[in-house]
């Protein structure tokens, strides 16, 4: 029985904190459970009809009553708050990857999963990730939404078509992992799986080296930067005004209606397909939009040749800040 | 037929097809109701026993993964839409709370039938679409794979669900206006059986979030018709855009379905118990509570669907808030027990079994609002469970309670007392086999619409499916003996559990006006008092 009821193993730094929280409120409802079963049963018996027992209410008019309502209004409402807060908690670190995360490109279709690593390596159905070291998920779909769900890590995202979704976590133990799509997409839905392989980080760096890759990710996007004709406005023209997207890439920038955005990867990939929907301050709406033309993987190449124009983060954040 | 079935009941009213397709009295039409659902209920329960023959094993052996796919969507559309939204309402409901209320009729009897109409319109569309081939998009109908990639008959179902939908509207329309105007002279708000109360909330639910769903399935038809983006983004629509107008009304469903059988049980725990419900107002409240606060939390359905961060934290903590009005019920139904002169007819171990069910539903309930847990556990097998936990466990249970409180009122036949508690406990025992198991499995990490599944899971899910043989065998116990009662069960007479409902002032059946002489109003609701040890009657 001990194979049947066990748990993933917890091989993220976040499963850990999700664990500890899902034994507590287990402990606490299965108590709460337990209390009210018991007085369930004993009142059952105690009070059964052919029971010749004291049965005269003492409070006719009713003050323990409110006294009591009370007590289990509020001790509920208060055990809730810490469920509550506990949970968002966690949550919010879930939302919130860390600038130094390695930064993967995930694109969903019915019914695979294909991986894009930064060094023009490609994976489908399996995810290699080097243990201790955040890992970023930048994840899209080319048709319906699937969702990308590690039950070993304790983390899921949906990955919606149209935009990018990110997941992150820090794997702490190496070892094969199930990969399950966990919204439902089709008929191959259940099929749609794989596995992530946690490699000790000098383990990671061989395989990466020898995954074959005819060139990087932003050397792919830097030829197509021409063959789409990006460059022919975004490199020195002299008949169209439109920005220099060198030193770009995590910015913050004016936009033409007073408010600020962060460059990252959902305005590099809006502004492609969309291009009239965050027009940057002081110039024209003219630029076509590429909707249709460029693939998932065009669009993360031409983001990652975009985001080698700009010079890493050396620091978390730093310099960033609007 | 002598005695129980006189020329003056509603039964008696008329034996031709005739009789009771063009018939306006609530209670007739509360039958036609109770047969339709009946049909429903056996044909989604088929769905599901097939479900769970083919997850004996692994790797899918007894259905294609279409087949498969095609037949959790039916299980979920026939029995959310088919028979769980109308059931308790639509037969316990049309039949009691106009004798509840000392009415004669609901306040639009012929509006009531078109209701009923509405309902087999759809219900046809829908079988059409399964007979013709089924559908394989789940009953969440999530975009764009229903409206662009699915090559299933999305449109048919979608059209019955949509016309099913106004048959709830005019139901829960009739309800509210009932409830305002027919009360007996004399008859306050706060003197009403906490089964109106739950009904009246109900059908709020009804009017304000069924034509929701109604214009979501149009904008489906329109995208998968006439490819009008709204929530492809390939035709520059969103597809969040379709979970929160499907969750803003299938989450208040969800109280559609449980508060009704919340009322069913304050009125049949209060009745074997002899004593008032514990703390009436605040019961009122919290149904008022939860139907109220139920609308405010569709968003806990999209915890990792790419909605804000903090639109999570809210729908969160405001998922909690709605736990408290529940958690307070079933408190008060326990408090109800304490001194109470308690017996144990088929009515209250139902009752009893939906309390301790619907409480592992509820705590459990408690896991998913927590963010962090859910981002775990949903569209795991913990949320199956979960929800089959509130809705089966619950709302099931607690229509069986009804179903067998009210069934001499309804028939004026007493079925067999024995074999009714012999099937209350082989379907909570069922039903505990079945879905146990699947909290343990979503807790494991095993993903909910899965054909295949890796073989750590097997063991459970062979559990689970020797659960639903008992629970299939529990559930076809009370239509047989409820039926053999119908014709050989003895008379139950006007009031065989001596209960304090005005319901149980008139004859059973009771006549076709009801109330030949206007009903005593008691001065307060559930006016029981303890009895000494007798003879349970």
């Amino acid at each position: 029985m001990s194979s049947v009821i066990s748990m993933p193993p917890a091989a993220s730094e976040l499963a850990g904190h999700v664990d500890a929280l899902l034994w507590s409120v287990t402990a606490i409802t299965a108590g709460v459970a337990i209390a009210i079963i018991v007085l369930l049963v004993t009142f059952s018996i105690r009070y059964r009809r052919a029971a010749a027992v004291d049965r005269m209410m003492r409070d006719a008019a009713g003050e323990h009553r409110h006294w009591l309502e009370i007590t289990w209004i509020g001790v509920p409402f208060l055990i809730f708050l810490g469920f509550f807060f506990w949970g968002a908690r966690l949550y919010f670190s879930y939302e919130s990857p860390p600038a130094e995360s390695l930064q993967i490109y995930v694109v969903a279709r019915q019914w695979m999963w294909k991986i894009e690593h930064a060094s023009g390596a490609r994976e489908i159905n399996e995810l290699h990730v080097p243990r201790g070291r955040p890992v970023k998920l930048v994840m899209t779909s080319q048709d319906v939404i699937h969702s990308f769900y590690v039950p070993a890590f304790r983390v899921k995202r949906d990955v919606v078509p149209g935009r990018f979704a990110a997941l992150w976590f820090t794997a702490t133990r190496s070892g094969e992992y199930h990969l399950l799509c966990a919204e439902y997409c089709g008929t191959d839905h259940s099929r749609m799986g794989g596995r992530i392989v946690v490699m000790e980080p000098d383990a990671y760096a061989r395989w990466l080296e020898s995954r074959p890759h005819e060139s990087s990710l932003a050397s792919r996007g830097a030829a197509k930067f021409v063959t789409f004709g990006c460059s022919g406005c975004h490199v020195g023209s002299v008949v169209v005004h439109a920005p220099d997207l060198s030193h770009l890439y995590g910015r913050t920038i004016p936009l033409a209606d007073g408010s600020f955005v962060r460059v990252d990867e959902r305005y590099l990939r809006d502004s492609i397909l969309l291009p009239s929907k965050e027009i940057a301050a002081g110039y024209a709406d003219d630029m076509p939009s590429f909707a249709g033309r460029a693939s998932e993987e065009d669009l993360l190449e031409l983001i990652e040749y975009i985001k080698s124009l700009a010079p890493q983060p050396t620091v978390a954040g730093a310099g960033d800040s609007p | 037929m002598s005695a129980a079935v006189s020329s003056m009941s509603y039964l008696g009213a008329g034996y031709s097809l005739r009789s009771w397709f063009t018939t306006r009295d609530h209670k007739r039409i509360a039958i036609l109701y109770a047969v339709s659902i009946t049909v429903f209920f056996f044909m989604g329960g088929t769905a599901a026993s097939l479900i769970r023959l083919e997850l004996l094993s692994p790797h899918g052996t007894l259905v294609t993964a279409e087949t498969y796919n095609k037949l959790f969507t039916a299980h979920g559309v026939i029995m959310v839409w088919f028979f769980l939204i109308p059931s308790i309402p639509a037969t316990l409901g049309n039949f009691l709370v106009p004798l509840m209320i000392g009415a004669h009729d609901l306040a639009f009897p012929r509006l009531n039938l078109l209701s009923w109409y509405l309902y087999i319109f759809g219900a046809l569309f829908t079988l059409a679409a399964l007979i013709a081939g089924g559908v394989d998009t789940g009953w969440t109908f999530y975009a764009p794979f229903s409206t662009m990639f699915s090559t299933s008959y999305v449109v048919a179902t979608v059209t019955g669900v949509f016309i099913v939908g106004f048959s709830s509207i005019l139901t829960g329309l009739n309800f509210i206006v009932t409830v305002h105007r027919l009360r007996t002279p004399g008859l306050g708000f706060f003197q009403l059986p906490l089964f109106v109360w739950a009904i009246y909330a109900t059908s709020l639910i009804l009017v304000l979030a069924t034509p929701v769903l109604a214009m979501t399935l149009v904008l489906v038809a329109a995208e998968r018709l006439f490819g009008i983006g709204i929530f492809d983004p390939a035709l520059g629509g969103d597809p969040l855009l379709f979970q929160h107008l499907f969750w803003f009304y299938s989450h208040p469903a969800v109280y559609i379905m449980i508060l009704p059988a919340m009322g069913v049980v304050s009125e049949v725990v209060t009745c074997f118990a002899r004593k008032p419900v514990f703390g009436y107002h605040m019961m009122a409240y919290a149904i008022v509570a939860i139907a109220s606060i139920g609308f405010l939390v569709w968003g806990h359905h999209m915890f990792v669907s790419g909605q804000s961060m903090y639109a999570g934290m809210t729908f969160s903590l405001l998922s909690y808030l709605v736990a408290i009005p529940s958690a307070i019920k079933v408190f008060n139904w326990t408090a109800t027990l304490y001194k109470g002169s308690i017996s144990f007819a088929a009515p209250m171990l139902y009752a009893l079994g939906f309390i301790l069910l619907f409480m592992l539903g509820g705590l459990t309930g408690l896991f998913l609002a927590s963010l962090a847990l859910d981002v775990h556990l949903t569209d795991t097998y913990f949320v199956i469970a979960h929800f089959h936990y509130i809705m089966v466990g619950g709302s099931v249970m607690a229509y069986f309670a009804g179903i067998h409180f009210w069934w001499p009122k309804i028939t004026g036949r007493m079925y067999s007392e024995r074999w009714a508690q012999f099937a209350a406990v082989v379907i909570f025992v069922g039903f505990n086999v079945t879905f146990f198991p699947q909290y343990i499995l979503g807790i494991e990490g095993m993903p909910r619409r899965y054909h295949d599944y890796p073989s750590e899971f097997q063991v459970l899910h062979v559990f689970s499916s020797a659960g639903a043989a008992i629970l299939a065998l529990g559930y076809l116990l009370p239509f047989v003996y409820l039926a053999w009662s119908l014709r050989f069960g003895s008379p139950a007479g006007p009031n065989p559990w001596n209960a304090r409902g005005l319901e149980w002032q008139t004859a059973s059946p009771p006549p076709q006006e009801n109330f030949p002489t206007k009903p005593d109003i008691p001065a307060r609701p559930y006016d029981y008092a303890p009895e000494p040890a007798a003879a349970p009657s």
